[in-house]
């Protein structure tokens, strides 16, 4: 699936709650489906600044393909990675730094968060793209 | 009994709504909201008697002096200081604290002596300790506390020795509610002739406050967490103490005389008060404490304390909620965790239901690691709270806590 398609599909999911309670239990039951980066990539160098939780995130690139995984002691945060992972994961290079990410406004998790897990947010975001730049990189040299 | 309803009015904050709903604030250990005559207070200094002090002969200058002695003459009188010129404002505890640090460091402290806190403290009773140890080459010593988080007197008598120079510790815990036995400690660090300093950060807000019965040597406030303005502290002294310490900041209004060869400091307590001060948060954080006297601190207290039982009692039942801090002498926070959930998770969830909560180490980072864990998530009290708040609190957290079992 493409990933404007996968973002369209987390917002008719989410469509269905009136109640920010069911959201957050729904983004708590995604947080069971992360793909969890392996234990010897949990370390400083895959650590993610700018949250109130920890959060590492690491990738492989195979077949032209990137391949996330994460983890956080938090369980929301890896509920939400969770989300982004099933966004970004498997994507090229090319579409995931392209990839415009409006299902995160839509679902209202942006205004709705607190500031510093915003920022924890944006940050993710970040360092997934910064990957597939790196990745893009090495495939075009 | 204190009229909570009528007295929610004087807080024109509480009327906010979170995400559409009533907010709940239960940080006021991190900062008390402000009722409206201390926010007149500062409108009203701007509008009609602003103007620099101690420093102008005109009627203006004049006035403004005398509100900010009246300030410091409020101030004594709160908490019963024996002189005014004992009163120094500072910009928040954590500058008086480092003030002690630094003045009475630079002029008592040499290498090998001790100083001794406890292992509970805040960051801000931590820090310049261990920068003036390194300074000094002194050495810091840690009282510890027990798995309730009761402070080990046994230890810290064995602490002491002819070495120790200081004793610095909370009245209460911001992140465990304890209230120390400060008067033992201080009692026993008197019969060697060591003087002590009190965090008074969660102090005056909740109990009427004594130094003279305290005894105490020095004695911190918050202005911030006792109803005052951001920006405002208290820092007082002994005389004896104050009187032989070197300044901490040099430039106006704490000289006598200037030269460009030497300088000649001001008397008490001006020689600790450089530059121009926040003579409008003196003059607020006074309006703060005379504010609190009208309410009755004992009474405010009371109410805090049937508060912090309710609360206990009622998360105490819910098997998937540790509450950490279960000192006998127990005061205004309340620090748990949710099985299976991060603080910052239970956090998040009741912000979206309008409950003002902190989460995280709450500067103590010492008492996370004894514990083990990433941080808590904090429940502490006000005047304004009511039992109807804590109930509704509590079943959120109940529900909340379901969601991560
Ligand atoms: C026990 C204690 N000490 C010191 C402080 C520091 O106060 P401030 O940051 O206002 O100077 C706090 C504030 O959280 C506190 O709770």
């Amino acid at each position: 699936m493409e990933i404007n398609e996968i973002q369209d599909q987390i917002i008719e999911d989410f469509s269905v709650f009136d109640d920010w309670m069911d959201k957050y239990q729904y983004i708590i039951d995604l947080s069971k489906e992360l793909k969890i980066i392996k234990s010897e990539e949990k370390v400083e160098q895959n650590v993610i600044k700018g949250c109130q939780s920890q959060v590492w995130l690491s990738a492989e690139y195979t077949n032209g393909k990137i391949i996330y995984t994460a983890d956080s002691d938090a369980i929301i945060t890896k509920g939400i990675i969770s989300l982004l992972i099933k966004v970004l994961s498997n994507q090229s290079p090319e579409s995931i730094k392209n990839a415009d990410l409006y299902f995160i406004e839509a679902i209202g998790l942006k205004e709705n968060l607190s500031p510093t897990r915003s920022n924890g947010l944006l940050a993710m975001i970040k360092q997934m793209k910064l990957y597939a730049i790196a990745f893009d990189h090495k495939e075009n040299r | 009994m204190l009229d909570i309803q009528k007295l929610r009015l004087d807080f024109p904050i509480l009327q906010t709504k979170i995400h559409g709903k009533d907010l709940v604030y239960f940080d006021s250990a991190a900062t008390t909201q402000k009722p409206q005559v201390v926010i007149d207070s500062i409108v009203d200094y701007y509008t009609k008697y602003n103007s620099n002090i101690h420093r102008g002969i005109h009627s203006l200058s004049q006035l403004s002096t005398q509100l900010y002695e009246d300030a410091r003459e409020t101030v004594k009188q709160f908490i019963n200081a024996e002189h005014n010129y004992e009163i120094v404002f500072t910009k928040g505890l954590t500058e008086a604290i480092n003030l002690v640090a630094f003045s009475f460091g630079e002029t008592f402290i040499k290498p090998n002596d001790e100083i001794i806190i406890s292992a509970m403290e805040h960051h801000a009773n931590i820090v310049p300790w261990q920068m003036l140890c390194e300074r000094k080459q002194a050495i810091l010593k840690i009282i510890p506390f027990d798995n309730d988080g009761v402070l080990d007197l046994d230890i810290y008598k064995n602490l002491i020795t002819e070495k120790t120079k200081l004793v610095s510790v909370s009245y209460i815990s911001n992140v465990l509610g304890t209230k120390n036995p400060i008067p033992e400690i201080i009692k026993f660090a008197h019969l060697h002739n060591v003087p002590v300093l009190i965090d008074g950060a969660q102090s005056v807000q909740h109990e009427k406050i004594d130094v003279q019965k305290l005894d105490c040597d020095f004695f911190t406030i918050a202005g911030h967490k006792a109803y005052g303005p951001n920006g405002t502290g208290v820092l007082y002294g002994k005389e004896k103490w104050l009187d032989k310490m070197v300044p901490y900041q040099g430039g106006g209004d704490m000289i006598k005389t200037v030269t460009l060869q030497k300088t000649e400091y001001n008397t008490l307590p001006f020689k600790f008060e450089a530059g121009t001060t926040d003579y409008v948060g003196a003059h607020a954080l006074a309006t703060a404490f005379k504010y609190i006297e009208s309410i009755g601190a004992e009474l405010i207290g009371n109410h805090e304390k049937q508060l912090l039982s309710l609360a206990t009692e009622k998360l105490s039942k819910n098997e998937a909620v540790t509450i950490y801090g279960n000192a006998p002498q127990k005061s205004c926070v309340l620090s748990f965790l949710v099985k299976g959930a991060h603080p910052a998770d239970v956090g998040m969830i009741l912000d979206k239901q309008g409950f003002a909560l902190r989460t995280g180490t709450h500067c103590a980072e010492p008492i996370m690691q004894y514990y083990n864990i990433p941080g808590t998530i904090r429940m502490s009290f006000g005047m304004y709270n009511t039992t109807d708040e804590v109930l509704a609190c509590c079943e959120m957290i109940d529900r909340i806590s379901k969601m991560f079992q």
